[in-house]
């Protein structure tokens, strides 16, 4: 016997001057294996052209349909409408501009953080393309790859207390990425370079350990080990380091 | 009216066009890039089991280069490719690795020391040697000769398009995202740009380049299920098409993947095959030995998926409320294994089906899930026939993989067509043809032109419903366009699709708002697609053959005497249907000549030219087949390569040098 769903999703157009933020109720039937990707699909299909929300991969691996299902942040496309209440509520990811309904645009954002972080391997000089790569040790580029997992989807950032109260906060996906190019030996910066561009409220010293970032990514990083770690690294480098503070 | 000018616009955020924009940009031409969606959340990024580049690190690559992962590439298109591509390409692969590890890329790592494997079903170990600990590890692919796929676990083109990514940021290249081009601006003979629209506020604005790159990607979503990402809808080769003069190729090479899960369509990588994966029926029988002795489940992706399909025709697959599959069991490979190596599988398996494929089997079945075929360029990326247009990626048709994609191929593919075509536009726009009038009263009568047919739509007095008709299409696709294909079927295919195009001309669009409005975005979007859906059935009934994943019932050979040649459509202006003509694959050029791929029995019409090419390529090899296969002149005395089949002189300059391999010594 299938359940009987009913959907309370947010609906709001900011581009649209006579649109007033409420929320809409749909109600539909559920199937076997039905998916919040489905259950959007349907509703606009079957009841209404117009509901906007994002999907791309529809896998899981491309960070695009994160919103907030039932009260948390989280991977609308992998969630099975099996393993909630009849009763969803969707609403979009709070901090990111809203597009409308349940579509925000994360993009702008991520842009913004990973020019602010510089979030790319700083190159020690052209690589020379015809030459045998440098060796790497095989589990150093494992843990690498444990942190590039990151898919930049932003619940990390929805579930975050200072991103809520800070907008300059890089949040956890900024804080996990420099974890991730410390570690990284191809890349020449150092910690002072690291601490000009995190050292602050703004950066890691604005995280209030709360750890929401944690307990929701879709893909489990250590957010919670990254940011204790790397806290500690920019105080050592605070106290010590050239751009002192106390 | 809005404009923006800048020297080169790239159309697409993935891999392909952001490796364009970071070499134009290197070469000191300004450029931005139009993404439907921000670019980390591009198809690129689900490429899980790794791009293929013959470093020949390992033990089971050693004695890997250039011109065994060409032979691979040509046999595997069943000749079908532009040979000098592929051998552009295969050069260019260790460089493209080589660049993406100093970028950043994780690329999983040799370890030295004992390694256990799983080959053909059985536990192996082999030792590999502290010469090769630390280098790029590679992992087994479909239709290969050698261990040549590099990965990191199966994140692949996710660890490879972020690092591409922030290159672009560093670059301070300008991303214009949720930005869709609608119709490329020219005038018969030079592109000079694109109309496009804001998928926020809907205004519509002009971008007016002196090069204009196409990289949207293929277009798997004109099917019902594809492997492929929701924004793959073919929307670039359409107003590629819609220019009237720009030539598509090969629509009707559209390759099945065998592993995609039932029913979500979701890709579980080669990998898990190449890794040691077999393939079971109903019965828990291992059958791909049975059809392929040799290959078994690492035939080419075109065969295994026959075979599968063939397997399940026999009543052996596995009865499921979604119709019938078949079982890929990973379960062999160990938990270790899969926790490590094959993660993304593990989770697709959890969340969508909610199995432990270290335990249990995954349900899969063959899926559409690439476009061999596209915008047909040049070696350079350049359409021939509208000067200023260029196209790289899965987009495109420059044709690296004829009527049969490898495995691991096309994430290879987008990064060493960036590198080349990024190259050769900069190049371009240094020439005098580079140059351009600017005009925008072109511009503006593109624009008016688009915006009328919006608002036409908005307040048209259109009843057709879309949804009705991309699912009728879907169906169309799925029933009749698929991995059989037979004469009456496409037939009634082509009708079908004449049909739902007509009726797609009268689209009602309900909600009224110009901005955020996915009705509207799938009514422009849908005669589109059913554009690219004509062209590929026409090309596959006009098909008399069967090549690689082209593959006619009624037509079961391959006939290189009268098909050795490339469909070419376009779509003149004002005309019901596209017009077919076709481009002859030169026989007497090939390097390697037309051959049996080796699956099955051999059903082959030879070309006229074939034995005479067969005669020349063995003279000049010599009787051992060995020869001095260096990429250019020895000495001032031409190499075996440049009389065989010169590519060398082709690439840019800063290409051209030699591929170094370590040189770990075999220590089996």
């Amino acid at each position: 016997m299938s359940r009987a769903l009913t959907f309370h999703i947010f609906r709001h157009t900011p581009g649209n001057p006579d649109s007033v933020p409420h929320l809409q109720d749909y109600s539909l039937e559920e199937a076997p294996g039905m998916t919040l990707f489905i259950a959007l699909n349907r509703i606009r299909e079957e009841q209404d052209p117009s509901l906007a929300f994002d999907f791309v991969c529809r896998a899981g691996v491309c960070g695009s349909c994160a919103m907030v299902i039932n009260g948390l942040p989280g991977l609308a496309c992998r969630t099975l409408t099996a393993s909630l209440p009849p009763e969803i509520t969707l609403l979009p990811l709070p901090v990111f501009e809203l597009i409308g309904d349940l579509s925000v645009n994360t993009g702008k954002w991520m842009r913004a953080m990973s020019e602010r972080l510089e979030t790319w391997v700083h190159l020690q000089g052209e690589p020379d393309l015809d030459a045998v790569e440098a060796p790497m040790d095989p589990d150093l580029a494992d843990e690498i790859y444990e942190l590039d997992r990151c898919i930049e989807c932003g619940c990390c950032i929805a579930a975050c207390g200072t991103a809520q109260m800070r907008e300059d906060f890089v949040g956890a996906v900024g804080l996990n990425k420099i974890a991730r190019f410390r570690l990284d030996p191809r890349d020449r910066r150092t910690e002072p370079d690291y601490y000009r561009v995190i050292g602050d409220d703004a950066g890691v010293f604005g995280c209030m350990s709360l750890l929401g970032c944690h307990d929701v990514c879709p893909k489990g990083l250590s957010l919670q080990t990254q940011i204790a770690y790397l806290r500690r690294a920019m105080v050592r480098q605070g106290l010590t380091g050239p751009t002192r503070c106390l | 009216m809005k404009i923006f000018y800048t020297d080169v616009l790239v159309i697409g955020g993935g891999l392909a066009g952001l490796r364009t924009a970071v070499g134009v940009r290197r070469r000191g031409l300004d450029t931005l890039i139009l993404s439907l969606v921000p670019p980390k959340r591009s198809h690129s990024v689900a490429a899980q089991g790794g791009m293929q580049a013959s470093l020949a690190n390992g033990v089971k690559s050693l004695g890997d280069n250039e011109e065994v992962h060409f032979q691979d590439t040509v046999r595997g298109s069943d000749w079908g490719c532009d040979q000098v591509v592929a051998r552009l390409f295969t050069h260019m692969a260790p460089k493209a690795v080589r660049e993406l590890a100093a970028w950043g890329v994780p690329w999983s790592r040799e370890r030295q020391g004992e390694r256990q494997a799983f080959i053909n079903g059985e536990a192996v170990s082999f030792q590999v040697p502290s010469q090769a600990h630390g280098l790029i590890a590679a992992r087994d692919f479909g239709g290969t000769k050698k261990w040549r796929t590099c990965y990191t676990s199966d994140g692949t083109g996710h660890a490879m398009l972020f690092a591409v990514s922030d290159q672009a940021i560093a670059a301070a290249i300008p991303v214009h995202e949720r930005q869709e081009a609608l119709a490329l601006i020219h005038d018969g003979d030079r592109c000079q740009g694109a109309v496009v629209r804001d998928l926020v506020t809907g205004e519509l604005r002009a971008y007016l380049a002196r090069a204009t790159v196409m990289a949207t990607g293929g277009f798997g979503r004109i099917w019902g299920v594809s492997t492929n990402a929701i924004i793959n809808e073919g929307i670039g080769q359409a107003i590629a098409l819609e220019t009237g003069v720009a030539r598509l190729a090969n629509l009707e090479a559209v390759q099945f993947h065998p592993t995609a899960i039932v029913p979500a369509g979701i890709l579980v990588t080669e990998g898990c095959r190449g890794d040691g994966g077999l393939l079971r029926d109903v019965d828990g029988h291992r059958f791909m030995p049975d059809y392929e002795p040799e290959k078994k489940e690492l035939a080419s992706r075109d065969v295994v998926s026959r075979r599968m399909a063939e397997h399940m025709r026999k009543g052996k697959g596995v009865k499921g409320p979604f119709g019938d599959h078949l079982w890929l069991d990973i379960s062999v490979l160990g938990r270790a294994h899969i926790e490590k190596n094959l993660r993304e599988v593990k989770e697709i398996c959890q969340y969508f089906l909610g199995i432990d494929p270290a335990v249990d089997f995954i349900p899969v079945r063959p899926t559409q899930h690439y476009s061999m075929g596209g915008i047909r360029t040049d070696h350079r990326g350049q359409s021939p026939w509208l000067q200023g247009l260029f196209a790289c990626g899965e987009v495109a048709c420059w044709d690296l993989h004829g009527f049969n994609r490898l495995g691991g191929n096309s994430v290879a593919e987008t990064v060493v067509a960036g590198m080349l075509v990024g190259e050769y536009v900069a190049d371009f726009c240094a020439s005098p043809g580079g140059q351009i009038q600017i005009s925008t009263g072109l511009a503006r009568d593109f624009l008016r032109r688009e915006q009328a047919h919006l608002d036409h739509l908005l307040a048209g007095p259109g009843q057709e419903d879309a949804i009705a008709i991309r699912q009728a299409m879907e169906r169309v696709m799925t029933d009749r366009v698929g991995l059989f294909r037979k004469g009456p079927d496409l037939e009634a295919a082509v009708t079908e699709l004449r049909e739902l195009l007509v009726r797609a001309r009268r689209l009602g669009v309900r909600n009224p708002h110009p901005g955020a409005n996915p009705e509207l975005v799938l009514a422009y979007r849908l005669p589109r697609m059913l554009k690219v859906a004509l062209g590929a059935a026409l090309g596959a009934l006009a098909r008399t053959e069967s090549r690689g994943a082209h593959y006619r019932e009624d037509y079961p050979g391959r006939n290189d005497r009268d098909w050795l040649k490339r469909t070419l459509l376009h779509w003149p202006e004002g005309s019901d249907l596209p017009v077919l003509e076709y481009e002859p694959l030169e026989v007497r050029a090939m390097e390697l000549p037309p051959g049996f791929r080796g699956y099955g029995a051999r059903d082959i019409r030879d070309h006229p030219d074939t034995a005479h090419r067969q005669a020349e390529v063995d003279a000049l090899r010599g009787v051992g087949g060995e020869g001095d296969m260096s990429i250019t002149q020895v000495d001032g005395v031409p190499s075996l390569q440049e009389r065989l089949m010169p590519f060398h002189h082709l690439l840019p300059a800063r290409y051209q040098g030699p591929n170094t391999r370590s040189s770990a010594p075999v220590n089996v």
